[in-house]
C-alpha cells in the first residue's frame, strides 16, 4: 500500500461555513419547543451557554447542525433553532460523519452523554476521533443513566449502588479524556456545567478547531446522581481540586503545582518545588503522551480534576481529505457514464 | 519465446489434425485448490466465450477460507461456465467437462459429472500423500472407478515447468502458472479466441513483466499441447449466439450494482456517499465504486456496518444519495438505522447481497433467506420497499428502480441481490446512457407551514406520493429538527398523542403501499396454463430453464417473476387467483410463499432448498412435472 501526501492547506474549523448577514442574538437560536429537562438539570446551563455563544461565531443559522443520539442530553437539538437530528443510541458520530464529509459548508455538532458516547456508541466515538472528522462533540457526563431512570454508566464509580446494581457496580470506569487521547483526538477539553466562562471559551476554541473536538462537560443530574460534582463547586474545595489549564501558563492551582516525573506528571506542593520544575501547559504538543499524562491527574473520586483545553493540535481531517480525493478524481477524469458502462471488452451484434 | 510448435498463437488457420464437432452448448467446470487460481481461470474462459459471441452464465463456488489447507476437500474452489449458441438461463446443472487440478477437486466434483462426461486431470498432484489426504485408498486414475467417463491425464505442472524452463523462474513460481496451461488447453479444445487473455495477462502483471510472460507462455503451452499431442481426437465448436442487436459486454452482478449506483448519481444529479463495511459477498461493490470518485462519489469504509449506514443516512440528510452495501449479517446490524430512515423519511439505498445464514452461515454461498428480514426485520411498524434483481446484468436496472423509489417517496429501499448473482456473470446489452431515467429531485426552498406561518413543517406531505419535502441544511428559513421519536403529523414536533401515532403509522404504511410499480408480466405462451411458477431474485434462470424443458415436452406452464417484493404489483392477487396451482421455488424455507398466503389467501405451494447453490433446471423440471401430472390426473 502506498501512502499519499495530500498536501492540504491548514484551515480553520469554520472555513467554508457561510457567515450571517447581520448580528445575531441568543434568542435567534431558541426553537419554539418547550425545554423538558428536569428542574435543576445541568443541561439547561449548557443549552443557555450554547445559545448565547453561537452569535459570537456569526454563522448562518441554517448552516449549523446539531446531531444527537439517545439520552437526556440528546434532546438538545430540539431546542436549537438550527437544523438538527435526534438520531439513535450511540450512532450520532457516524451520522454526523456522513454529513460532515458531504457538506463542508456546515458546522456540525454532536451532542452526546456518557452512556451514549462511551457505552453503546463507544466504537463510533473513537473512530470519529482517530479519523479527525470536522465535528464538535459535546459529551455531557453526569456519570449516570438518567433517561432510563438511574442505572450506572461507564463513568460511574465502582461499587455504585443503582437499580441495576443493588450490591454495587463492578465496572471499572472510563476516563473519557484518556480514551479520547488514546484515540489521538486532536482537540480535547473538559469543563463543568457551572463554569459558563470556561465553557464558552472552550466552545469557541472547539468551533475554530479543524477536526474532531471532544469537549467533556461534567453535568449534574439532580434526580439520579445529584451532587456528583458538588465537591468541585464548594468554596475551599474547588481551588484544591480543580486544575485549570491555560496554554503557555504554568499549571498551578491552590497551593499546588503540576510537575514532571520520570513516567509522567504529578502534583506537588508549589512551595516545595522550584518554579522551573512546574509544567508550562502546551496544548499544541503533537505527541499525545503529554496530554494523556494530564488526563491521568484527574481521579474518579474527584480529588483532582483537570479542566480547560488539554490538546489542540493539527492533523489533516478525514472529511477534507475525502473531498480532496473526489475533487482530484473529478479534475483528472471527466465523468463519462457511457464509457464506464462500455468497459474495455465490448462486442457488437447486428 | 518458443515458436517451434505451430506459432502457438491460436489464430484461425493453424493446422488442426483433429476432428471438429459442433455443439450448441457446453458446461465446463474448473476445479482445483483455493490457491490454484480457478476463479481467474474461469473468469478468463468466460471472457473468451463472451468475446466469441456465445451466450453464457457462470457459477463461481469457493470456500470462505482464503487458503484452506492445501489439497483438502474443504479447500476446493471451482468455477462453472455454461456457454451456448442460444440464449441460456443458468450456469448449467452438470458439467460436460471437469478440469480437476488435484485429487480433492476430482473427489469433490466427480459425482456431478454425467456418464460419458470428460475429465481432464492434472496427474502431477495425484501423489500417494495427496490421495490419502482426501480418502482415496487407490488412485482413481488407476482403477476403473472413472470408467464411465472420458479421462485425459495431463501432467500440467510438469509440462508448465518444462515450458517455462528458459524463463529463469523458480520451479515453484513456474508451477503456479499451471492454471494458464489448463486454460490454454481448454481454449484450444473449444476454439476460443486467445488475444484477450494474453492482453489481460500482460495488463494484470504489468509491473512484473517476467511473470506476465511466464503466464502467456504457459497459456500457449497448454494450447500447443492440445494441438500437438494426439491425445485429443476431437475439438468442439460452439457457434456464437444470436443476440438482439446492440453493444454487449460481460458483467457480474456486483459490477452491475456498482455501475447502477454510479448511474443513479448521474441520473439524479446528486453526489453519492457509499458507507460500507467489508463483507462477503458484497465487498466488490465498495471496491468498484471506490475507483469511480470522478463521478462525484465518496466511498467510506466505515468502522462497522452500523456506521456505514449511519454515514449514508447522514449524507442523505445533507442532500446526497446515501448508499450502503452489505450482506445479511450486516442488515441485522443496520436495522435500527434503517428504522430511523423510515421514521425520518429520508431516501436511502440499502443493498443486501444475500448469503447463507443464519449468523455467519455460508459467507461464499448463495441463499435468498433475507426476504422476511428485509420486510419485517425492524422494531415497530416499519415498512420498507424491496426490490430484487433476477440476473447479474439486471442489477443495473434494479438499482435505478430502487433509487427512483427512494428519491420519489423519501424512504429507505432494500435491494436484495444474492451470492449467485453477485459473482455470476452474463453478457449484458449495454444501455445507452442517454436513455436512462430522469431521477432529478427538487429540494425544498420555501416554508410550507399549513398554518400560513413562515416555518418549515417537515412532515407536510405531497398529496399524491405522501412523500415529505427534502429540506436540506443550508437552506435559509427551513431550519427544523427530525429524529427517531414519533412526529406530529404535519408540523413534525415530538408527539406522544395516541391518535397521532396511529395516524402516522398508517400514513407510513400507506406511503409504501401506494408506491407505483409495474404490473407483473406473466409468460404463458399458450394462454391457458393451469400451473403458474412464481419466483423472485436469482431463481429466474433455473425456473425459466425448467419451464422451457417442461414446455418442450408439450406441457403448459406459466412463469412470472417478482421484481417488487414490497409493495407487490397491483395485479399480483388476480394473477395468483387465476391459476389452479401456484408453485413458488425459493432458496429459503418458503418466505415469499408465507407473504403471499398471508396477503392473498392463495394456497401457494412451496419448493424449497437451502443448499448454498442455485437450483438446477433438471430439479425444477421434475418439480413442475410432478405438479402438472397431479393437475392432469396422471398417476405418479
Amino acid at each position: 500500500m502506498t501512502a499519499v501526501d495530500l498536501g492540504l492547506p491548514s484551515l480553520g474549523g469554520l472555513d467554508g461555513v457561510p457567515g450571517a448577514e447581520g448580528p445575531q442574538k441568543a434568542k435567534d437560536f431558541k426553537s419554539d419547543q418547550e425545554v423538558r429537562w428536569c428542574p435543576g438539570c445541568g443541561d439547561y446551563v449548557v443549552l443557555n451557554a450554547m445559545q448565547s455563544f453561537l452569535p459570537s461565531l456569526g454563522l448562518r443559522r441554517e448552516n449549523i447542525v446539531f446531531i444527537s443520539g439517545i439520552g437526556c442530553s440528546s434532546r438538545f437539538p430540539y431546542y436549537m433553532n438550527t437544523y438538527g437530528m435526534h438520531s439513535i443510541h450511540g450512532r450520532a458520530p457516524a451520522i454526523a460523519t456522513g454529513l460532515a464529509v458531504t457538506r463542508p459548508d456546515l458546522s456540525v455538532w454532536v451532542v452526546t452523554g456518557d452512556g451514549d458516547a462511551l457505552s453503546i456508541g463507544g466504537n463510533h466515538l473513537i473512530h470519529a476521533l482517530r479519523r479527525n472528522v470536522n465535528l464538535k462533540i459535546l459529551l455531557f457526563n453526569n456519570r449516570i443513566y438518567g433517561l432510563t431512570k438511574g442505572q450506572y454508566s461507564p463513568t460511574s464509580e465502582p461499587g455504585k449502588v443503582t437499580k441495576s446494581t443493588p450490591v454495587g457496580s463492578l465496572d471499572h470506569p472510563f476516563n473519557p479524556l484518556s480514551l479520547a487521547i488514546g484515540a489521538e483526538a486532536t482537540f480535547v477539553a473538559r469543563t463543568l456545567d457551572n463554569d459558563r466562562a470556561q465553557l464558552t471559551s472552550i466552545l469557541t476554541a472547539a468551533a475554530q478547531h479543524r477536526g474532531s473536538a471532544l469537549v467533556e462537560i461534567y453535568q449534574n443530574c439532580p434526580i439520579f446522581n445529584d451532587g456528583a460534582f458538588d465537591v468541585l463547586k464548594e468554596p475551599g474545595q474547588a481551588e484544591q481540586r480543580l486544575i485549570p489549564l491555560e496554554h503557555g501558563k504554568p499549571i498551578v492551582f491552590g497551593d499546588q503545582a503540576v510537575i514532571r516525573t520520570a513516567h509522567g506528571l504529578d502534583i506537588a506542593k508549589a512551595d516545595q518545588v522550584s518554579p522551573e520544575d512546574v509544567v508550562v501547559h502546551d496544548a499544541t504538543i503533537d505527541d499525545p503522551s503529554y496530554a494523556f499524562a494530564l488526563t491521568r491527574l484527574s481521579t474518579q473520586n474527584l480529588d483532582h480534576v483537570v479542566t480547560g483545553i488539554y490538546r489542540d493540535t493539527t492533523r489533516p481531517t478525514y472529511d477534507d481529505q475525502a473531498r480532496q480525493q473526489v475533487d482530484t478524481a473529478v479534475a483528472a477524469k471527466t465523468p463519462n457514464l457511457q464509457a464506464l458502462l462500455n468497459g474495455s471488452d465490448t462486442w457488437t451484434v447486428g | 519465446m518458443d515458436t517451434s510448435v505451430n506459432g502457438g498463437n491460436g489464430q484461425p488457420g493453424s493446422s488442426r489434425p483433429t476432428q471438429v464437432t459442433k455443439l450448441d452448448r457446453v458446461v465446463i467446470r474448473f476445479a482445483g485448490d483455493s490457491g490454484d487460481g480457478m476463479q481467474l481461470t474461469g473468469d478468463r474462459f468466460t471472457s473468451e466465450a463472451a468475446a466469441f459471441g456465445n451466450d453464457l452464465a457462470t457459477l463461481p463456488n469457493f470456500p470462505a477460507e482464503i487458503r484452506a489447507p492445501a489439497g483438502t476437500l474443504p479447500g476446493v474452489s471451482s468455477f462453472q461456465l455454461h456457454f451456448a449458441d442460444y440464449d441460456i438461463l443458468t450456469p448449467g446443472d452438470r458439467p460436460d467437462v471437469l478440469v480437476a487440478m488435484n485429487p480433492a477437486a476430482l473427489k469433490a466434483n466427480i459425482a456431478d459429472l454425467p456418464v460419458g462426461g470428460t475429465v481432464i486431470v492434472n496427474t502431477d498432484e495425484f501423489s500417494k500423500r495427496n490421495l490419502t489426504k482426501v480418502g482415496y485408498e487407490v488412485n482413481p486414475l488407476e482403477d476403473d472407478s472413472l470408467a464411465s467417463f472420458q479421462v485425459f491425464d495431463v501432467q500440467m505442472a510438469t509440462l508448465t515447468q518444462g515450458a517455462l524452463k528458459e524463463t529463469g523462474l523458480s520451479k515453484k513460481d513456474a508451477e503456479r502458472c499451471k492454471n494458464m496451461f489448463a486454460l490454454g488447453l481448454l481454449s484450444w479444445m473449444y476454439h476460443r479466441p486467445t488475444e484477450g487473455t494474453e492482453r489481460f495477462l500482460r495488463e494484470k502483471f504489468a509491473r512484473k513483466p517476467d511473470i506476465a510472460e511466464a503466464n502467456v507462455l504457459a497459456f500457449r503451452a497448454g494450447w500447443n499441447y492440445g494441438e500437438t499431442t494426439e491425445a485429443f481426437a476431437t475439438t468442439y465448436e460452439v457457434p456464437p449466439a444470436a443476440f438482439p442487436p446492440g453493444n454487449y459486454r460481460q458483467i457480474t452482478g456486483n459490477a452491475a450494482l456498482a455501475y447502477g449506483i454510479v448511474a443513479a448519481g448521474q441520473c439524479s444529479g446528486l453526489p453519492i456517499l457509499l458507507g460500507s463495511y467489508p463483507i462477503t459477498p458484497a465487498s466488490d461493490i465498495l471496491h468498484e465504486l471506490s475507483r469511480h470518485k470522478n463521478f462525484n462519489i465518496t466511498t467510506m469504509q466505515a468502522e462497522d456496518e452500523i456506521a456505514g449506514v449511519g454515514a449514508a443516512l447522514g449524507a442523505a440528510y445533507g442532500g446526497s444519495l446515501g448508499v450502503t452495501t452489505t450482506s445479511g449479517p450486516g442488515i441485522a446490524l443496520k436495522s435500527e438505522t434503517i428504522g430511523l430512515a423510515v421514521m425520518s423519511e429520508l431516501p436511502l439505498l440499502v443493498i443486501d447481497v444475500q448469503r447463507g445464514g443464519p449468523s455467519t452461515g455460508l459467507p461464499t454461498k448463495t441463499e435468498q433467506a433475507d426476504l422476511l428480514q428485509a420486510m419485517y426485520g425492524r422494531n415497530g411498524e416499519s415498512p420498507v420497499p424491496i426490490i430484487a434483481p433476477q440476473s447479474p446484468g439486471d442489477c443495473f436496472a434494479a438499482v435505478l428502480e430502487a433509487t427512483r423509489i427512494a428519491l420519489t417517496y423519501r424512504t429507505p429501499v432494500l435491494l436484495l441481490s444474492d451470492g449467485a448473482i453477485a459473482n455470476g456473470s452474463e453478457p449484458w446489452l449495454i444501455p445507452n446512457a442517454d436513455d436512462l431515467p430522469d431521477l432529478r429531485v427538487t429540494f425544498a426552498t420555501e416554508p410550507n407551514a399549513l398554518d400560513g406561518s413562515d416555518e418549515h413543517w417537515p412532515y407536510v406531505r405531497d398529496t399524491e406520493t405522501l412523500a415529505r419535502q427534502w429540506a436540506i441544511p443550508g437552506t435559509a428559513g427551513l431550519q427544523h429538527r427530525i429524529g427517531g421519536l414519533e412526529k406530529a403529523d404535519g408540523k413534525g414536533n415530538i408527539s406522544y398523542d395516541p391518535d397521532n401515532h396511529d395516524r402516522m403509522t398508517r400514513i407510513r404504511q400507506a406511503k409504501v403501499d401506494g408506491i407505483t410499480v409495474d404490473d407483473m408480466v406473466v409468460d404463458d405462451p399458450s394462454g391457458d396454463a393451469r400451473l403458474l411458477v412464481l419466483g423472485w431474485g436469482s431463481t429466474f434462470g433455473p425456473i425459466g430453464a425448467a419451464c422451457r424443458r417442461v414446455r418442450a415436452q408439450g406441457h403448459k406452464v406459466a412463469q412470472a417473476h417478482l421484481r417488487h417484493l414490497n409493495p407487490f404489483p397491483a395485479n399480483l392477487g388476480d394473477v395468483l387467483r387465476s391459476y389452479d396451482r401456484v408453485v413458488i421455488p425459493e432458496m429459503n424455507l418458503g418466505q415469499l410463499a408465507l407473504l403471499l398466503r398471508g396477503r392473498f389467501l392463495v394456497d401457494a405451494v412451496s419448493y424449497n432448498k437451502v443448499a448454498g447453490l442455485p437450483f438446477k433446471a433438471e430439479e425444477l423440471q421434475h418439480v413442475l412435472t410432478t405438479h402438472l401430472n397431479e393437475l392432469e390426473g396422471v398417476p405418479a
